[in-house]
């Protein structure tokens, strides 16, 4: 991963009827990586999509996308930049293959290669012959209009319809609505290998574990604001840094003359059982891990394991609606 | 652009609509024929313009008893039909986003629907023509003089013209209301109101404004004529149809206007030149113009303003 900066905004701002749904939006993301792009409905993650693209104009600030300013240069931008769509369109009377050359010709693509890359991408996103060619009679086929496709094979359509014009950039908005778990994990596998091709991924989506899975940083938009950014690790240690961290202790049937010591300990907020475990919450301190195993072992309870419980994205991005 | 105008006429030339639309254009085509077989014989055409009587003959049947009435009833129709979901069925679709995205001026959008537009119209309308040229000279074994021909193809742009401007009415509406249903409905009301409201309201206004009985003065009687006429010419239709009379019939005498029984008297039975009968037209024309030019470039301005979502 180079550490060169794809896309950059500097308090990007974007107000309907005075009311700010973008506020002074700082985006840092490198080349060559996949950014995830969470928050609820109504954060503004649509509309900083739109304003990256050049298809909306900011109110205020600026943006920068591949070094190009969308506002300003908005046919740049969108020669190396593609954008799928939550709900894709498509052509519905035309085929798939009529589609892509479509929007391989808008693309300015060459017309010798058009068929090839139609060809390609569709491979990419496995839409096979078999599922793209209908029988029409004996001996007789041809390819399905796109209104027959599930909603499945749509949106992998919709990925080759991004993938054709080879982007530098690439804006996912919740890319795997309406597939089914192998068409997920085949997607996802897809978009994980984008980086290694030199295309940057901004995946706008509400699944946590997806985007936990395939993103190597991710931000979180609340009100029009990024109100984290950074790899997962980073948020963890800055979610940590910022309040309690939990600990976990395994011994064997802990009692309440334990909790009550381990309560005493300072900067310890809160001890609960479950069976063998103890669960502590404590504000972050490293000699409060000692204290705690120390308490255990003078109590006469072994102590079989200790862990710092680490955060997932789901508690990151719950933690911070939570605390809203 | 290419690429987009490339789609749209394939998109065009493919639909239903366009066969429909053509259908009728053949059956305008034969009627228009067929109301010339039945008179053009008997009808006292002046020299040099007896290939014109194709076009201008009246049939048998009062309603649609000449081409041009039937031709100013059915290419704002087919301009409706071209525009009417041009904006809104690619929004709803989701396929104006998908669109945008790629490296494509927005203003190339727009353009090249309404150059597919004309040009499909065009060759509906020159298709119409053509035919009834090239039966009509089988019929009546004239061929048409050197006037006639440029009359003709003034009388094609006038109708391109025309159809541009309902063309034009219903990409607006298609880039102001968001559903297809409300576009066409709407574009059909306006339809509807200058085609054939209008002549019922003017004769209302004009009598209000200017109260006439058979004993009224003729100053008042002509006061109420030209504001009937004024109101009148707010139709783009009635516009079309008073200025292809004068193009396709030279022998329309005097003005576009109110003509008196004693100023008719000594009227020349002449044909008016081209000149003489572009002169008479100019103002329908460049009024015709600017209808569909103010249409095409408010939708223009709008839709270059509007924020284009997926959803």
């Amino acid at each position: 991963m180079s550490e060169k900066l794809t896309i950059e905004t500097q308090d990007l701002t974007k107000r309907y009827n005075g009311a700010a749904v973008v506020d002074c939006l700082n985006l840092h993301i490198e080349e060559n990586v996949i950014f995830g792009l969470l928050g609820p409905n109504g954060a503004g993650k649509t509309t900083t999509i739109l304003m990256l693209l050049g298809l909306t104009e900011p109110t205020s600030g600026t943006a920068q996308v591949c070094g190009f300013n969308p506002t300003r240069e908005p046919l740049q931008v969108k020669r190396l930049v593609g954008y799928l769509p939550e709900k894709v369109g498509f052509y519905e009377d035309l085929t798939a293959r009529e589609n892509l050359r479509f929007i391989a010709e808008l693309n300015n693509i060459n017309y010798a290669d058009i068929n090839r890359q139609v060809d390609e991408v569709l491979e990419m996103v496995g839409l096979t012959d078999t599922e793209i060619i209908e029988v029409t009679g004996p001996d007789q086929q041809q390819e399905k209009t796109v209104g027959k496709f599930s909603r499945g094979m749509k949106q992998r359509l919709g990925i080759a319809d991004v993938l054709i014009k080879k982007p530098k950039v690439l804006f996912l908005d919740e890319p795997t609505s309406g597939l089914d778990p192998k068409g997920i994990n085949q997607l996802l596998d897809l978009i994980a290998d984008l980086p290694k091709r030199g295309t940057t991924v901004v995946l706008s989506s509400h699944q946590l574990s997806q985007v936990n899975r395939v993103c190597h940083s991710i931000g979180i938009l609340s009100k029009g604001k990024i109100v984290e950014e950074g790899t997962i690790d980073q948020l963890n240690r800055a979610t940590r840094s910022g309040g309690q961290q939990r600990i976990k202790v395994e011994t064997v049937s802990p009692d309440e003359k334990l909790t009550t010591a381990i309560r005493k300990i300072k900067g310890v907020r809160d001890v609960t059982i479950q069976e063998n475990l103890l669960l502590i919450s404590t504000d972050i301190d490293t000699g409060v891990q000692l204290a705690i195993s120390q308490t255990v072992v003078q109590h006469n309870f072994p102590l079989l394991q200790m862990s710092v419980e680490q955060f997932s994205l789901d508690d990151i991005y719950m933690k911070h609606f939570k605390e809203n | 652009m290419t690429a987009i105008l490339r789609k749209e006429l394939a998109d065009y030339f493919t639909s239903i609509r366009f066969f429909v639309f053509f259908a009728l254009v053949l059956l305008a085509s034969a009627a228009g024929l067929w109301a010339a077989s039945q008179g053009i014989r008997s009808t006292n055409l002046p020299e040099g313009f007896i290939f014109l009587g194709l076009f201008t003959t009246p049939g048998v049947i009062p309603l649609f008893n000449s081409l041009p009435v039937l031709i100013a009833l059915i290419i704002p129709l087919i301009g409706i039909a071209l525009g009417f979901d041009a904006i809104n069925s690619e929004r709803s679709g989701g396929t104006l986003s998908r669109i945008l995205a790629q490296p494509v001026y927005r203003d190339s959008v727009i353009n090249g629907k309404f150059l597919a537009g004309l040009v499909t119209m065009t060759i509906m309308i020159g298709a119409m023509i053509l035919l009834i040229s090239g039966f009509g000279l089988r019929m009546i074994g004239v061929p048409p003089t050197a006037e006639e021909i440029l009359r003709l193809f003034l009388y094609l742009f006038l109708s391109i013209v025309y159809g541009a401007f309902w063309m034009g009415l219903a990409i607006l509406f298609s880039v102001l209301l968001r559903r297809v249903a409300s576009s066409l409905l709407t574009s059909l009301g306006i339809w509807l109101f200058f085609s054939i409201f209008i002549f019922m309201v003017a004769p209302w206004i004009a009598s209000t404004v200017v109260p006439v009985t058979t004993e009224s003065p003729q100053v008042e009687l002509i006061r109420y004529t030209e504001l009937q006429l004024m109101i009148m010419r707010f139709s783009p239709n009635f516009l079309f149809q008073e200025a292809t009379r004068a193009v396709i019939n030279p022998m329309l005498v005097g003005s576009l206007g109110m003509v008196s029984a004693s100023q008719r008297a000594y009227l020349i039975p002449n044909p008016l030149s081209l000149g003489q009968s572009m002169l008479l037209i100019w103002p329908h024309l460049t009024g015709l113009i600017s209808l569909s030019a103010i249409c095409f470039a408010l939708s223009y301005v709008l839709f270059l303003r509007q924020e284009i979502r997926a959803t």
